[in-house]
């Protein structure tokens, strides 16, 4: 081995790294409890607004316009997108490297999201108040 | 980062066929991994014919029979030869097992023998496991207790806590399963893998380990833990027939419990 040697720390050492970021089950949790939740909440969703297809705006707006409708709307959109944001922060850690960059995506991912989000929120507001 | 393709270097390239000796009938073809670090080639697939009329039964026994019989280079670790010691744990027909347990009759065809995937090659089917005993010792595969043992007599355990351990003890770390796990391929430097986590709760499980929580705590990280995604080819490829996955679900949900 002619190759200048750069790393002469030990296996134990790197693995022991900076130790243990002692947070995950949050994380983890939480993405389970969001799917869970967004299971029925997209069962209604997609048999309520296939029944309105080709139906006109007025009639549209006005079911999301009822209570409780909006209510479960609303409910919706900020599962999905909690669990949009907790999704891709998985496939980025499992796939990007250093670390520097997760973080500045994970921001990323979660700043389109919480816009997104917000954004689809308020549509369902202006149509319910 | 994750890479998905092979460095210029290590491109596997075909390599020579050793003919079965004349008058054999019964021949299957071996086709071996070599690698030598010496001679700066890329590693490339030989191919040996062999006899197996004059072979034992197993896989391990047709590499012996090569090693002594017709390429004595052929490098590969063995000891017990009966699934208890985990060193001929290598990627046999697409699947991490061990040598000395998988019969040359349940593979199809030709015989395509790999070291364990994703692992940096010692040479042939050797591969370099410091890493992974890295990890092994980093999560204190002992017993710690403060408690003073019983004087004169083992620590005691119930029939109940002790059937705790069962699918756990047998574990023989042969790494076939941390080495079929694709997260442990992307994030093998940071993530502990099913083999280690399994190790790990079989002190968590242990009645008279007294350190559980600091155990959870070491755990508790997302990548040291939380790489795995039950893809499951741990449980699938584990020549012992364990389930390290459950194991890792285990860990999981001991942490969840421990917050709420």
């Amino acid at each position: 081995m002619s190759e200048h040697q750069t790393h002469f720390q030990s296996p134990l050492g790197r693995v022991r790294g900076h130790g243990s970021a002692k947070s995950g089950t949050h994380h983890w949790w939480m993405q389970r409890v969001t799917s869970l939740a967004m299971l029925p909440l997209m069962i209604w969703f997609a048999f309520s607004i296939a029944s309105k297809a080709g139906a006109p705006w007025e009639v549209v707006a006005e079911w999301i316009g009822r209570p409780f409708n909006a209510v479960l709307l609303v409910a919706m959109i900020a599962l999905g997108f909690y669990h949009t944001a907790s999704g891709l922060q998985v496939v980025v850690e499992d796939y990007i490297r250093p670390e520097r960059s997760v973080m500045l995506a994970n921001l990323a991912i979660r700043s389109v999201c919480v816009l997104l989000g917000l954004l689809a929120a308020l549509s369902v507001l202006r149509l319910a108040i | 980062m994750a890479t998905f393709t092979l460095p210029k270097n290590s491109t596997v390239q075909p390599g020579q066929t050793y003919k079965a000796e004349a008058g054999a009938t019964n021949v299957r073809s071996f086709k071996i991994y070599r690698w030598d670090p010496d001679t700066g080639e890329n590693p490339r697939m030989d191919t040996y014919e062999i006899d197996l009329d004059k072979c034992g039964p197993m896989v391990l026994d047709a590499l012996i029979k090569i090693k002594n019989e017709v390429d004595t280079t052929l490098t590969f670790r063995r000891s017990c030869r009966e699934g208890i010691c985990g060193s001929c744990s290598m990627n046999i027909d697409g699947l991490n097992t061990l040598a000395c347990l998988k019969p040359i009759e349940d593979v199809q065809g030709e015989v395509r023998i790999n070291p364990l995937p994703h692992m940096p090659v010692v040479k042939d089917l050797v591969p370099d496991l410091s890493q992974i005993y890295a990890q092994l010792r980093s999560i204190e595969p002992w017993l710690k207790a403060d408690s003073p043992a019983p004087p004169d007599e083992e620590r005691r355990q119930s029939k109940e806590e002790r059937a705790k351990l069962d699918g756990l003890w047998e574990c023989i770390l042969c790494f076939c399963c941390s080495t079929a796990c694709p997260s442990y391929w992307w994030n093998g430097d940071r993530y502990l893998g099913p083999a280690v986590l399994l190790q790990a709760y079989r002190w968590i499980a242990d009645s008279r380990d007294e350190r559980q929580g600091e155990r959870l705590d070491q755990l508790q990280d997302p990548f040291r833990l939380y790489r795995c995604h039950t893809i499951m080819n741990c449980s699938r490829t584990c020549p012992k027939g364990l389930n390290p996955a459950q194991a890792i679900g285990e860990i999981k949900v001991l942490l969840a419990e421990r917050e709420s």
